[in-house]
């Protein structure tokens, strides 16, 4: 569905696929390491897993799941056993290492009075590797590319870290409650832009990963640690996890007509009725992994000689993000939540070609009233249904349907 | 030489009436014109008519005690000066001072009062063609009341 | 992304509350290059940065004009800035007045208050290039006498016979020789053909939306008027998402808009 601008394409590289032993796991993170690279991966941290820098396996959260619902999340103890990635995204997302919640641009240094020289920025990035990226994280890392690195304008310290990031992938095998990426094509199942693939394998006393090769940079580590190639009865158990996931995905949102849908509703009373619950706290644009606002912030030492511009992430929630001289544009919380819910699944479309979500259900889970994306827009089709139809009880039914 | 009635006629407030009412309203009308400085009518007096401006400029004022005389609004060649006639008590609410010398078309309030009344249907054309001049008016008052241009930096 | 040091050659104050920056690159003789309408990021040094139009000539990439109003921390911390001192410049951004498009025809610009600074650069090219167009008429709102923004050169303007120039106040004291009236009352008797001209309108939105009603009545099409719209910004470039108006970022897909692409958002509240 998403056009790949910026992403190798992966299918051509390898067709054959691999198995890791679950116990040779760490081999892949140290020959990484050894390639100079970062791992970040998932682990638990302040009760929630989330992406760090993790050098070791037993720092994953190993025999941890999550339950995930509209407002609630709970990382709790996976009856399955000690498995590695069966538990679906947490609050954080990759963007947080392409694209840092608050970093520097630049300095400048007062010479004299009345005087500056500006200084760029000289960043010494690490060169990341991902492990354990969804499907729909993918596709929101490629959303993002079309942000920071378009034909217009190709932000500097996004490529920095973006460029030299490697992705290791993971197909998800347990959705949570909020997953709604089949709605969007995104999930849950891998299916390019990714160096590896895995999917963990557990049960019957078998514990492995399958692997999926997607770029030369992939094929070359699968080579180094050796992997046997994977039996057919393997590719199938991993394959039956997955379709398994993508049934019991049973969240949706409806994209036809989408765009036109929220275009045509920005008078609706609607945005009022989710005004009195949206605290506009903006939680949900700090988890998303799309959400590409941001603000700068000036600051000096305390002699005055040193200035400093600091980028940092904003959101279209806050009063002042939309403030010009003495006054906000968006004042009333319902023309805030409009913004964002318009902005993301219909402006989004003329701006970059894309809806800017993909379905992973953190805005729902990490909202403290439990405001659910998909549920606003079922609940704005209804209301243009229920004004459509005539006043006969038995058509209402159905436009209600 | 133009007589008033094609003056008349040609002015943007009279532009499309019937001849018959327009023989009847040249009955009220003559020349007039005052020079630079000149008051055409002052705040309290008796409104007793209205000018079709051809030329010049006219500046509406009003004096505050403590903050001076200010200019509410100018009218030009093509406006219409005055409409206190037309509704009682009939007097002027503001000064009438001339910016640039005017030549104008006086019309008497009294006499084009009681034609209206004789013949209605005179009366409402010379009536809507004064509601579309107030709306004007008062929504330009309303946007100076807005103080628009403040609002970019 | 960088601003790059300008050096102030002059700060001219306009009115009571607005200034005007000449500028020239402190690293020498590199020129800027711009089209009317465009705007740039100004900063001042660790107070902040703000998109200003600039205002000066086109043709003179030498210096460097803005005119802003002290309104804010960053203009205010401007205000106080004097000749010599430095200011960090990001630019030229955004889309430009539709001077070539406009070539040929009647042109009426319609400003309000300080929103003829990023007028004034496209009043520069057609008059250096008055062989291109036939009318050009300016009809200009201040609040009063005293907040009438380039004084003087519109004076020279209203000698001239080839730019009909129409100012008006909201209020005058007497003694003040010119219109009193709101801006949109000088569009019904401006002297252009409607049918062909293009109208250039820059002021604040609520004055935008009642000109371009008022050009609408006078026949002018949606098509034929463009307006130069303001939002917060940051980046300049697209990425800071604060300037959006509904899918349009006005740092980069205006700040001029030709009126029937924005139509549909410009009345609309809090958008």
């Amino acid at each position: 569905m998403l056009e790949e601008l910026f992403m190798p394409q992966s299918e051509a590289v390898s067709e054959k696929r691999f198995i890791l032993p679950a116990g040779q796991f760490q081999r892949l993170f140290d020959a990484l390491h050894q390639r100079g690279y970062q791992t970040i991966a998932p682990t638990l941290l302040d009760d929630a897993i989330v992406y760090e820098p993790v050098d070791s396996v037993s720092e994953l959260p190993i025999g941890l799941t999550d339950e995930q619902r509209a407002g609630a999340y709970r990382v709790k103890r996976n009856p399955e056993g000690r498995t590695f990635f069966r538990y679906t995204v947490g609050p954080r997302s990759w963007k947080r290492y392409l694209y840092p919640p608050r970093q520097r641009l630049w300095q400048a240094e007062r010479n004299g009075d009345g005087r500056f020289h500006v200084l760029a920025e000289q960043e010494d990035v690490p060169r990341y590797a991902f492990i354990g990226v969804r499907a729909c994280e993918l596709s929101a890392i490629q959303i993002q590319d079309r942000v920071f690195l378009s034909e217009q304008y190709q932000d500097e310290h996004y490529r920095l870290r973006r460029e030299n990031a490697l992705l290791i992938a993971v197909n998800c095998t347990a959705p949570s409650g909020v997953c709604f990426c089949t709605s969007l094509g995104t999930g849950p199942r891998v299916r390019d832009s990714f160096d590896l693939a895995l999917t963990e394998v557990f049960g019957n006393n078998e514990h492995f990963f399958l692997v999926e090769v997607g770029t030369e940079r992939g094929a070359s580590l699968v080579e180094e640690l050796g992997l046997p190639v994977a039996a057919d009865q393997q590719c199938q158990m991993a394959e039956a996890l997955i379709d398994s996931a993508e049934q019991r995905i049973l969240k949706r949102l409806d994209t036809s007509d989408l765009k036109e849908l929220l275009y045509r509703n920005l008078d609706s009373p609607h945005w009022e009725e989710v005004a009195k619950r949206c605290l506009t706290c903006s939680n949900c644009t700090m988890v998303c992994p799309t959400c590409f606002c941001h603000t700068v912030e000036d600051v000096t030492n305390l002699q005055g000689t040193v200035a400093e511009r600091w980028r940092q992430w904003d959101s279209c929630f806050h009063v002042d993000f939309s403030y010009i001289h003495g006054s906000a544009v968006r004042i009333s919380e319902a023309s805030r939540y409009r913004q964002w819910i318009t902005h993301k699944l219909a402006s989004w479309q003329d701006q970059f070609g894309v809806i800017g979500c993909v379905g992973c259900g953190r805005c729902i889970t990490w909202c403290p009233v439990g405001i659910d994306i998909t549920e606003e827009v079922r609940a704005l089709r209804r209301r243009e249904g229920s004004r459509a139809a005539p006043a006969s009880p038995k058509e209402e039914n159905h436009a209600n349907a | 030489m133009r007589t008033l009635e094609t003056i008349l006629s040609e002015h943007p407030f009279f532009k499309g009436l019937p001849e018959r009412h327009l023989k009847v309203i040249v009955g009220c009308a003559s020349n007039v014109s005052f020079g630079e400085g000149e008051i055409i009518f002052r705040e309290g007096e008796e409104a007793n008519c209205f000018y079709l401006i051809r030329q010049g400029r006219v500046a509406l004022e009003v004096y505050a005690a403590g903050v001076g005389t200010i200019t509410i609004q100018t009218l030009d060649a093509g406006d219409i000066l005055g409409w206190s006639w037309l509704v009682p008590p009939y007097r002027w609410h503001f000064d009438a001072r001339v910016v640039e010398p005017v030549r104008a078309i006086a019309l008497d309030g009294e006499c084009l009062r009681r034609k209206c009344e004789e013949d209605h249907d005179l009366g409402y054309e010379l009536l809507k063609r004064f509601a579309e001049i107030i709306t004007q008016r008062l929504q330009a008052t309303r946007l100076q009341l807005l103080d628009v241009y403040g609002l970019r930096s | 992304m960088i601003p790059c040091p300008f050096r102030i050659r002059t700060v001219r104050r306009e009115t009571q509350d607005t200034f005007t920056l000449e500028l020239e690159p402190a690293g020498g003789s590199e020129r800027f290059a711009f089209k009317p309408g465009q705007f740039n990021m100004l900063y001042v040094f660790g107070v902040g940065e703000i998109p200003i139009s600039i205002s000066g000539d086109p043709a003179n990439a030498g210096v460097l004009m803005h005119t802003t109003r002290e309104v804010g921390t960053v203009t205010k911390a401007m205000g106080r800035l004097k000749r010599g001192d430095i200011i960090g410049v990001r630019g030229p951004f955004g889309t430009p007045w539709p001077v070539q498009e406009a070539e040929g025809a009647d042109v009426v610009i319609v400003a309000g208050g300080i929103g003829l600074a990023p007028l004034r650069p496209a009043l520069y090219h057609m008059l250096a290039h008055r062989d291109r167009y036939e009318k050009i008429v300016l009809l200009y709102g201040a609040r009063t006498p005293s907040d009438i923004l380039y004084r003087r050169e519109l004076q020279r303007w209203r000698a001239q016979f080839d730019l009909e120039v129409h100012i008006t106040v909201d209020r005058a004291m007497s003694g003040w020789r010119g219109n009193v009236g709101v801006v949109t009352s000088l569009i019904p008797r401006a002297p252009f053909d409607p049918r062909s001209a293009v109208a250039l309108v820059c002021g604040p939105e609520i004055m935008m939306r009642f000109t371009v009603l008022e050009l609408q009545r006078r026949g002018v099409l949606p098509s034929q008027i463009y307006i130069s719209m303001e939002r917060n910004m940051k980046c300049g470039v697209g990425i800071c998402g604060h300037c959006q108006l509904g899918h349009c970022f006005v740092c980069k897909d205006g700040p001029v808009f030709r009126y029937d692409r924005i139509e549909h958002l410009f009345e609309r509240r809090e958008i």
